[in-house]
């Protein structure tokens, strides 16, 4: 079978995967009951009414950490095709893989000594403490 | 699929004669069936597994009652049950995103199974870039849960889809980089061609890449990474029951929970799966080859995951990324050099 034809199977499994979703949720809608009242659709928020919006601004380490990981997410990408051929180039690949995990390790290293990687930055902390 | 697409030729009269999309497309459906059988009777074994696990490792009993001889059809009543459940949308979450998470999330574990080597012919499709595919595809559920905590319009589901995201991204890069000191050595992402990598060898094992000095650290730094992105204890942040009720699909009920508890399931024997196929020997076995020694490998890769949940507390969150930035990161680091030293002639 070609290779194509093999990627038609992820198609085809996709396209199973949300035919059985929908044909449970649909066999599911015959036999459930519909008793809706305004408390019961209430967002849950331990038995209280809730109080403001739910879509409130979340801490910005969620958003630094997001930075980091694409940063070395796109560069593992770069050592996949390298790992694959690595037999076939060699020492030449060693050395090249070599150099480019150090340039990885450096970047980390810098993240590491600003304190990036930390969920609760020193000044942060030292800041409270003054408080 | 070649097995299946051979055997539908020879033995169904004149299936040669179909048109021959349709020739390619009836193995396709078939094997896709057999894994949809498999993806909804698997958690039905696996949860009602976990009860007794738990329970017996917590001197309990666990379910006894419910079609006698202890408790077996316990997980069949409880799925049942959410079939019968109203289904509840809350009435200012964004109904779109709330009705399409539960797919994003079930469709991506679902296609992982397509590169799965169950035995040396037992394999849906051997995708020549499979593992890369099973680390991509896996990724999708990470938007449905922000999906979900999302439009769920509610505090703990946001907190917890945010969670879910930020351990996600932290623990995918260790684990692809311990993927890679299995597919230097090997020099291919076929998943058939790492299975047959480790073929032979001392006493049948000594192959297995679990045996060989570098590979052997990788696979802990794998199977503590794949921990985190299924999401399960100790590394369960995003879901934390005793802060976050039930995090991101809190305000889900019925089917489309059940969805997201299956996901959560298949993506536990996905992470075993392949943990099994890179380290384990895959379908290879001193005694018995093929699917059910594949089978028991994936499920004692499971089970430890099962004794994991009992054995250790919660990480807070602070420590969960101290984990993966400045432990596994590093590690993977200098294991991807060692298993480049070790491979360079």
């Amino acid at each position: 079978m070609p290779m194509m034809l093999q990627f038609a199977n992820v198609l085809v499994f996709l396209a199973v995967g949300i035919f059985f979703l929908v044909f449970s949720l649909t066999l599911s809608s015959l036999v459930r009951p519909y008793k809706y009242s305004a408390e019961k659709l209430s967002p849950y928020e331990c038995g209280e009414n809730p109080v403001g919006s739910p879509w409130i601004q979340f801490n910005i380490r969620f958003y630094v950490f997001a930075l980091i990981f694409i940063v070395f997410d796109v560069e593992v990408v770069f050592l996949v095709p390298w790992a694959v051929v690595f037999k076939k180039l060699g020492m030449f690949a060693f050395v090249e893989g070599l150099i480019f995990i150090a340039i990885l390790a450096v970047g980390l290293a810098y993240v590491w000594a600003k304190g990036d990687l930390q969920w609760v930055r020193p000044e942060e902390r030292g800041s409270l403490a003054e408080r | 699929m070649e097995a299946l697409l051979k055997l539908l030729s020879d033995n169904v009269a004149g299936y040669g004669s179909l048109a021959s999309p349709l020739q390619y497309l009836l193995p396709m459906v078939l094997a896709s069936l057999c894994c949809i059988a498999l993806v909804a009777l698997f958690p039905i074994v696996a949860v009602y597994a976990e009860r007794k696990v738990a329970a017996h490792m917590q001197d309990r009993l666990g379910p006894m009652r419910v079609g006698g001889w202890h408790g077996w059809a316990q997980t069949i009543a409880d799925g049942i049950k959410l079939l019968l459940k109203e289904d509840i949308i809350p009435s200012e979450a964004d109904r779109v995103l709330f009705k399409l998470a539960p797919l994003v999330v079930f469709a991506g574990g679902f296609a992982s199974l397509v590169v799965l080597p169950f035995g040396a012919s037992v394999i849906v499709s051997d995708l020549n870039i499979g593992v890369l595919y099973v680390v991509a595809i896996s990724s999708l559920g990470v938007v449905g849960i922000i999906m979900a905590g999302w439009a769920s319009n509610n505090k703990y589901a946001l907190f917890g889809g945010m969670r879910a995201a930020a351990q996600i991204v932290s623990y995918e890069i260790p684990a692809v980089m311990a993927i890679l000191t299995v597919v230097i050595p090997v020099g291919s992402l076929s998943t058939q061609e790492i299975v047959r990598a480790q073929e032979g060898g001392w006493l049948g094992i000594g192959n297995w890449f679990i045996f060989k000095p570098v590979t052997a650290v990788a696979f802990l730094v794998y199977y503590l990474a794949s921990l985190a992105e299924v999401n399960r204890t100790p590394f369960d942040i995003p879901e934390a029951e005793s802060e976050l009720v039930a995090g991101y699909h809190t305000e889900y009920s019925g089917m489309r929970f059940a969805f997201f508890m299956l996901a959560e399931y298949v993506n536990m024997f996905v992470v075993s799966a392949i943990g099994a196929t890179l380290f384990l020997g895959g379908w290879n076995s001193p005694v018995f080859g093929g699917p059910v020694a594949f089978m028991l490998k994936s499920v004692a890769l499971v089970f430890v995951q099962f004794w994991l949940r009992w054995t250790l507390p919660r990480l807070r969150v602070d420590q969960l990324m101290y984990v993966s930035w400045k432990v596994l990161l590093p590690a993977s680091f200098v294991l991807v050099i060692l298993a480049g030293a070790l491979a360079v002639r």
